[in-house]
Parts: structure tokens; sequence; C-alpha cells
């Protein structure tokens, strides 16, 4: 049994990674709050933000968090732009379908990537790359501190965006009641896309605060996708509380597995987390209502 | 067409694909063929549960991964003959789906929560396999080459075909008879209105039941094929993403819900990424960005797949989609 020396730093280096997962998730939980969609194509389009990121920083040295600027919103178009034209047709009535065109989506993101961008993993290289924070003891990397407060600060303007702007409110009534919304005036495709874009963005964002910790390769979004998965579901799809929670709760699950069972039994806690939860509780741990 | 004549074809249609062995006397063009009804198979198996049954898995991989894995384990570990491996591995991945259906099922998980469960069990398996001596773990378990017929390996590619055309050709005839019984009538009733065939008296949980055990054995098969044919396995071939894919998109492309659609999906796919390797060569990813523009498409436009688009042209009247007036979310 390893003590608490061991454990502490141990969590700790859970809960910011688990912050960086719950940047992930905030933008699915997002676009299933609004939608009723689950977005598969969720852990590709993050990986072509971190292209974007990457190729930023090599090309024209734009450091990672400058890259802030540019970034969200080109993602944000991109966002808009799939759904309006091609997720936002494919239902036919059964959200399984929506489920099937963003898993064709994620195939071809990840293969053209593949193609043009081949499977090296690549980093940057950025003067605080290997900086550490002591907090309690522990060294943490500095890129994972940022991205941990990146989280919080996100998870608060989507808050603001959703509760007091015209945007905001005309998502949450869409959401709420699709007819009486368009009733009043609201167009509901743009809406939607509105709210997809936002989603995507936040994938913008989590890759401008993920690389400088982070690599990038063709299939680095297909281990992020299950788990932003695990988080939405067991903090409740739609929270943006409970995505952060259920981020940071995987994180320091995942964190003390690896400890426990080893690397590569670790990751089997966040699966049956995921298991457990959509079956005992679908409304995720904090949802309010069945 | 009603059942007796879609019976005659299905004859008919195997009848044909038996010529090939002595029509193909190229290795490599038969190696087509085994892998086209290999696909037909891997996809009839998604179709009993995802077409008939309206349950859409993302995670086929984790009855066709127990398959493999169950025979190529017997074998290198017990020395267990691989024609008694072949039985147990499809009751063995019969045994899984029974496990992810009861677990699923009784819980009333629907739709889209079905889809990540299933896939998430899936990275359960892989993780498992990956984690465990007795599979090889990371490296992965290498089936001694042992070429006899008694032994599930064989000289020549044609006593591989005529496995793969038996299993598949018992898969297919599964599928009818499901297409015939009260049984399949059922199962329909379900995926059309769970609510409605359960006011009438369809025990739902049980047809469904019923509808994962088969579906699991038949991928089950595949997987044992695949691990004879191939004689290795890793955790990322058995259980990974990839097959559970290719187990979705053959159905889809061909029709869901038709006893011919797997079929056609599967030719066309092979068919697809032949040409495409022919005229773009081999760059890595290319196929599979096909496979990717192919699945949008058609869900977007041609929801009832190849088979659908068949009907259509012969009737003359508008391809009405059964999924159109589906209930939204889960």
């Amino acid at each position: 049994m390893p003590d608490s020396a061991i454990i502490i730093p141990s969590v700790l280096n859970g809960l910011t990674t688990g912050g960086l997962y719950a940047l992930v998730a905030l933008g699915l939980t997002l676009i299933y709050g609004v939608l009723h969609i689950i977005n598969f194509a969720h852990g590709a389009l993050l990986m072509l933000g971190l292209y974007a990121v990457y190729f930023l920083n090599v090309q024209f040295g734009i450091d990672p968090y400058l890259a802030l600027l540019i970034v969200p919103p080109a993602m944000f178009a991109l966002g808009y732009a799939l759904q309006r034209g091609i997720i936002g047709r494919a239902s036919h009535g059964r959200d399984e379908n929506i489920l099937l065109v963003t898993l064709g989506l994620s195939i071809i993101i990840e293969n053209l990537s593949l193609y043009f961008f081949r499977s090296d993993t690549r980093t940057v290289d950025t003067p605080y790359s290997f900086d550490v924070v002591e907090i309690f003891g522990a060294f943490l990397p500095y890129p994972k501190v940022v991205a941990f407060v990146g989280a919080l600060v996100t998870a608060a303007l989507l808050w603001l965006l959703m509760s007091h702007t015209d945007l905001g409110r005309a998502i949450r009534a869409l959401a709420k009641e699709r007819k009486g919304a368009q009733l009043v005036g609201i167009n509901a495709d743009h809406v939607f896309a509105m709210s997809f874009g936002l989603g995507v963005a936040c994938l913008g964002v989590a890759a401008c605060l993920l690389l400088p910790s982070y690599y990038v390769n063709p299939q680095v979004g297909g281990g992020f996708v299950l788990i932003a998965f695990t988080i939405v579901v067991l903090g409740g799809m739609g929270s943006f509380v409970g995505a952060l929670i259920g981020g940071l709760i995987i994180g320091v699950v995942e964190a003390l597995g690896g400890l426990f069972l080893g690397e590569s039994l670790g990751q089997i806690g966040i699966f049956l987390i995921f298991i457990l939860v959509l079956i005992f509780r679908p409304n995720g741990l904090f949802g309010a209502k069945a | 067409m009603n059942q007796a004549n879609k019976l005659l074809m299905l004859i008919v249609v195997f009848g044909l694909i038996a010529l090939a062995p002595m029509l193909i006397t190229q290795e490599s063009l038969l190696n087509i063929v085994i892998m086209t009804l290999y696909a037909a198979l891997l996809g009839q198996a998604w179709n009993i549960l995802g077409g008939y049954g309206g349950q859409v898995s993302f995670g086929h991989a984790a009855y066709f991964g127990t398959g493999a894995y169950a025979v190529a384990v017997l074998q290198v570990q017990f020395g267990i003959n691989p024609w008694l491996g072949l039985v147990v591995g499809g009751f063995a991945a019969a045994a899984v789906g029974a496990f992810i259906g009861f677990c699923t099922f009784r819980y009333g998980l629907r739709g889209s929560y079905f889809a990540l469960v299933t896939l998430a069990f899936a990275e359960v398996l892989r993780i498992l396999s990956n984690s465990v001596d007795f599979t090889g773990a990371g490296v992965g378990l290498l089936i001694p080459l042992e070429r006899s017929a008694a032994n599930f390996q064989f000289a020549s590619k044609e006593g591989f075909f005529w496995v793969i055309w038996a299993m598949t050709f018992a898969a297919f005839l599964t599928v009818w008879k499901i297409g015939n019984s009260r049984f399949g009538a059922q199962l329909m009733a379900v995926r059309d209105n769970e609510d409605a065939a359960r006011a009438l008296g369809v025990d739902a949980f049980r047809v469904k039941m019923g509808a994962i055990m088969l579906s699991g054995f038949f991928a089950g098969l595949a997987g044992v094929f695949y691990a004879q044919y191939f004689l290795y396995l890793d955790p990322h071939i058995a259980y990974g993403a990839a097959i559970s894919v290719e187990s979705l998109l053959v159905p889809i492309i061909g029709g869901m819900g038709t006893l011919f659609g797997p079929l056609l999906g599967a030719a066309f796919l092979h068919g697809l990424s032949e040409l495409s390797r022919a005229v773009i060569g081999d760059a890595p990813g290319i196929s599979l960005v096909l496979y990717g523009v192919l699945l949008v498409v058609m869900v977007l436009f041609v929801p009832r797949g190849l088979a659908g688009l068949a009907s259509h042209l012969r009737s003359g009247k508008p391809a009405e989609s059964r999924v159109e007036e589906g209930k939204g979310h889960a």
C-alpha cells in the first residue's frame, strides 16, 4: 500500500489532468445539452485543433497560449459549418444516425490527417514546457496548472454566456422547447449551429492549453473520446459544473488506477465507471430529473 | 419478394459464389472473395441486432475478439483442436452478448446510450486482453503453423474459402429464418416501436436478448475464422475499433434490416477498396477516408442502403424511409 507521500502528489497530478479532460468535455456537454446529439467526432476535431496549434507554432513561431486568439475562432467556424452543412441534416428522426454520421466524420478527419501529416508524434518546444509549480509539496508541471485554471475560466465564461446573453437565452429556449422557441422567432438552424460551433471552439481552447504538455498525432483524439463521454455522462449530460467535477473525478481515478493497478489496467476504471453510471444513473451523479 | 423467393434467391446466390474456386485460379483473387464473405458474415451478425432489432452497436469487436481469442488461447495455451475452438468461440461470444445484453437491456438503455455502452464494453475487453498473460498481453498470440485440414489450417486458400462460405451461408439462412418467424416479427416490432410492441404483449427484453446472442455468435465465428486465417492476434486487432466500424459499415451501406444488404455492402466495400488501391495506390488512410465518406453519404441520403435503393428503382415508388418517423431521443 503506497503511503500518502505518493498518493497526494498522485491525486494532485490527477486533478490537473482532470482539468484538461474537463476542458474537452465542456464542448461535448454543451453540444449534448442543446442539440441532444452525441458528437462522436469530438476527439478528431480536438486533434485538428492540436495540429492547428502545432503548425502555428512551428511555421510562424506563435506561442500556443497566444494561439488562443486564432484557433478557437477558427474551430468555431468549422463547427458552425459542419452542423449547418452535414450533421444537422442527418438525423431522419433517429439520434443513432447522428452518431453514425459523426463517426463517419471522425474517420474522414483522422485518416486525412494520417495522409497529410503522417503518423509521427509531434510536440512543441516552449520555454515553459518543463517548468514546475510546487503545490502542497507536490511538483506539478506548469502547463498542466495553466490548463487547469483555463478549464475553470472556460466553464465560467460558458456559464456567463448561457445565462446572461441573448444567444444563451435562445440556446436554452431551444433546448427546452424547440417549437415554442421557433414560434417566438428564434432561427433554430442558426442557433443550433452556433451551439455546435461553441462546443467545437471549446476544443480549440483545449488544444491551445493542452499542446504545451502533450503531443499530437492523427490518433490522439481517440483516447479522449470515451473519456470525454464518461465525464459528460458522469456529470449529467448538458451540465457545465457536472463536466468540471466529472473531469476531476476521472483524472483522479485514472491517476490512482494507474498507481494501484499499473499503467495498462489502470484505464479500465474509467470505462467501468462509464458503464455503471449509464446503467444505474443515466442522468449523471448530479443530473436533475429523469 | 416473398419469403420462398428470397430463400430460392439466397440458394442461387450462394450456389454461384460456390463456383468461385473453380473459376478463380489466382490465390490473390480468391483472397478477395474470402475477405468479402468474411465481411458479409460480420456485417450480417451486426445486422441481426442493429438492422432487424434496431439496437445500433458500436462494439461488435467485443464478440469478434472473444471468438478469435477463444480459438487462439485454447490452441496455444491448452493445445485444444481449433475445430472444437470454433464451437467454443461461437458460444463464448454469444455468452458475452448475453452478458452485455443483460446489463444494458435490463436497464432499458436505448439508442445512442446503448451504442456508447457497447463501445465501452469492447474497450474494457481490449484493456483486459492487453493486461493478462494468457492472451499474450500486448505482444499478442501467434498460432503455431501446422498446415492440415484437421488443424483448421489449409494449405491452399480453397479450404478457407469453403469454411467461410459455409459460415456465411449459415448466417444468411439464419437471418432468412428470422425474417420468416414469430421471433423476427417480434424483433422488428420492438425496433419500430418498442412501447407499442410491449403493449401488444411482446417480451421486448427476451426478444432483444435473443438477437444480441445470435448476433454475438456469428460475430464470434467471424473472429474464429480471422484467427485461423491470419494465425495472429493482438488486443488492438481483436477488440479494436476497426472491427466494430467494419461490422456496422457493411450493413449500413448494403441496407440495414434486409437479408441481402450485408452481402451487397461487403461486395461494394471490398470492390471499392480494391479500386481505390488500383487508382490511388496504397497511400495510408485513403481507403478509410472513402469508408468515412460512404458512411456519411449513406446515412444522409440513402438511409435504406443499396438494397433499399435497388427495390426503390425496381418498384419506381418513392423510397420512403422506415426510420423517418422514429422517436427522437433515447
